[in-house]
């Protein structure tokens, strides 16, 4: 939903980009690999994506705020060291204070370090952009994450073990599939919402197409 | 990049230094700040999983096994010991409780990790409880939760060794009923326990 | 012995890195077109995670009993470090393979297998051997789902498929039936 004046974008729209258009899942699948292991509860999925999002603002703020002083040949290995300091910093205090959460995702929380994605919107975003868009970028990708684990993780709880954030859905006679909350879940899962998203993509763009189907051949 | 031209070695240097400079700093506050949580959990999970298996335990105190001999492990907390440790507890009179000794072994899908705890008067095993595992859901993960086949290890005799059988067999103290449907996860615990068993019984004292 | 066999056996195939913990995806899914490419990713990566396995070996005994705070700062560097040293090595070993692999060489750093290989050694406790005999089970499995993958990639790329679930969604509904297939080795270990 481009907007007809090239005005730059706000702080909120790009807060927004990040929740659905842009978001980081279902158009870069590449940031999967660290969190699909945890998605089979939901606590887990939001616990993973505020730990996400901590990480992906603050190292946007401080890369953005230092991006003036990182000379260009070594900046990657800067933004990684940076990266895996807020890491260190998100593991250390759930560990602190939210001990069963840390216990339940153990080393997937250091994994956040090689999230293609806060790498990416370092390089992408942070380095060319003041301090404040710079964090509202880095909040509104971490939410479009957490959406996403927590669209992964709904479906895989509620059908494999038969609860949403650990409350009973169902009745006693309910027999979970247990194969959801196992590895071969996961990938089904995003299998099946990966085909959804194509699906639904598909039937918008035949609308625009029949809309315009006088002005262009279909591809 | 804004500034077309080369920065110098030297300023690649003096960033890198102040980058490093920066995130050194916020990590060692932050670790500063969140150790003392972060050790005082760890030392609270142990102290319930002791009093778990060892039932009337009001404390313990981690002793290591080191060159044929047990006594006290004074690293310290956090760092741990490269000799095998056994936790000796004392009820609340101060009077000897029991052991509680961690052991690990292949599961079905992975290792699984125990404590249990033993009591040297009486040469039993007092209970039992699985730490880590990653057991099928719904089927193996049942040796964590399952009420029936954890009693099994309320006063399990282990001479000569802890034999599994079918659920609802067992007649004589050294015998562990299994889950159904979790065999192989529960024959998986009693081997985890016989190993582990021949090793460190002869090793405990019986007045702790 | 028994034990570095068990190691083995469930890092490469009971609980393989790929078809379990999910790690490694991006190579898994962007580079597994050709089975002769994934062989040679593959290869590399055994590499860089046997040297990231000695390198995290050493820096848990010696350095970071000092610093515990640095960890995962100085496990990130090293297998920078070692990635950069594999491809020095293999330009001047070996320059076809070298411009065979092409990006792939770097991208190894961002895969999360080999962070999650010096984590999970880690958070295990496994000493020199067991490191080591771990890495190298992980990397043949890596190794195994990228081979896989690629021969079946190449055989669908072939074949009619629905639009809709052409490219990613496919690959994904591939690799949770590798993923089920793989949960068969299950209890390997453990026959009563």
């Amino acid at each position: 939903m481009a907007s007809p004046i090239k005005a730059p974008p706000t702080s909120l729209q790009e807060l927004i980009k990040g929740l659905w258009r842009e978001n980081p899942i279902f158009v870069i699948v590449i940031g999967l690999c660290p969190t699909m292991a945890i998605t089979t509860t939901v606590i887990n999925g939001l616990v993973m994506g505020a730990a996400t999002t901590f990480v992906l603002a603050a190292s946007s703020a401080m890369i953005s705020g230092l991006r003036k002083a990182i000379p260009g040949p070594v900046r990657i290995s800067v933004y990684v060291v940076i990266i895996a300091t807020f890491v260190s910093v998100a593991d250390w205090s759930l560990a602190a204070w939210l001990p069963e959460a840390h216990k339940q995702l153990g080393a997937f929380i250091a994994l956040i370090v090689v999230n293609c994605i806060i790498l990416g919107r370092a390089e992408a975003f942070a380095a060319k952009n003041p301090v404040v868009p710079s964090i509202a970028d880095g909040i509104g990708m971490g939410l479009g994450f957490t959406l996403v684990l927590v669209m992964i993780s709904a479906p895989r709880e509620v059908l494999g073990a038969g609860t949403f954030l650990g409350i009973p859905l169902f009745g006693k006679s309910f027999e979970p599939w247990v194969i959801m909350v196992m590895p071969p879940g996961g990938f089904l899962t995003l299998a099946a919402e990966l085909s959804l998203l194509a699906w639904w993509k598909d039937r918008s763009e035949k609308k625009k197409a029949a809309l315009s189907a006088p002005l262009q051949e279909a591809v | 990049m804004s500034t077309p031209k080369e920065p110098g070695s030297f300023a690649i240097i003096g960033t890198l230094a102040l980058a490093g400079l920066l995130s050194g700093l916020i990590l060692v506050v932050v670790f500063l700040a969140t150790q003392p949580n972060i050790l005082a959990n760890k030392a609270r999970a142990l102290e319930a999983a002791v009093r778990l298996v060892v039932p009337n335990a009001a404390s313990a105190q981690p002793y290591e096994f080191v060159g044929g001999k047990l006594q006290p492990y004074k690293g310290a907390a956090g760092v741990p010991s490269t000799n095998p440790i056994a936790y000796a507890a004392v009820n609340s009179q101060g009077q000897p409780a029991g052991y509680a000794i961690s052991a690990e072994g292949p599961g079905f899908s992975d290792t699984i990790k125990l404590i249990y705890g033993y009591d040297a008067k009486t040469g039993r095993i007092i209970g039992m409880k699985v730490l880590e595992s990653r057991e099928t859901p719904g089927l193996g993960d049942k040796i964590l939760s399952d009420a029936k086949f954890l009693s099994n290890f309320n006063a399990l005799s282990v001479r000569p060794s802890i034999v599994p059988v079918k659920s609802g067999a067992k007649t004589l103290p050294n015998q562990v009923d299994c889950i159904t449907g979790a065999t192989i996860s529960s024959k998986a615990v009693v081997k985890i326990l016989n190993s582990s068993t021949q090793q460190w019984f002869p090793r405990l004292p019986a007045g702790n | 012995m028994e034990d570095l066999v068990l190691i083995f056996f469930s890092a490469s195939v009971i609980n393989n890195f790929t078809l379990t913990y999910f790690l490694g995806l991006c190579a898994f899914m962007g580079v597994t077109n050709r089975i002769d490419t994934a062989v040679r990713l593959g290869l590399a990566n055994i590499f860089v995670l046997l040297i990231t396995s000695l390198a995290t070996w050493l820096l848990n005994t010696y350095v970071l009993v000092h610093a515990p705070y640095l960890s995962l700062i100085s496990y990130i560097v090293v297998i920078a470090g070692a990635v950069q040293f594999v491809e020095m090595a293999i330009k001047k070993l070996s320059p076809t393979l070298f411009r065979a692999l092409g990006i792939y060489l770097p991208l190894i750093t961002t895969n999360c297998a080999i962070l999650a290989l010096a984590l999970f050694q880690t958070s295990r406790g496994y000493g020199l051997a067991q490191g080591l005999v771990y890495a190298l089970g992980a990397g043949v499995g890596l190794l195994l789902a990228l081979v896989i993958m690629a021969g079946i990639r190449e055989e669908v790329e072939m074949s009619p498929t629905s639009k809709l679930i052409r490219g990613t969604a496919l690959s994904f509904f591939i690799a949770g039936m590798l993923s089920l297939a793989f949960m068969g080795f299950a209890g390997l270990f453990s026959k009563a």
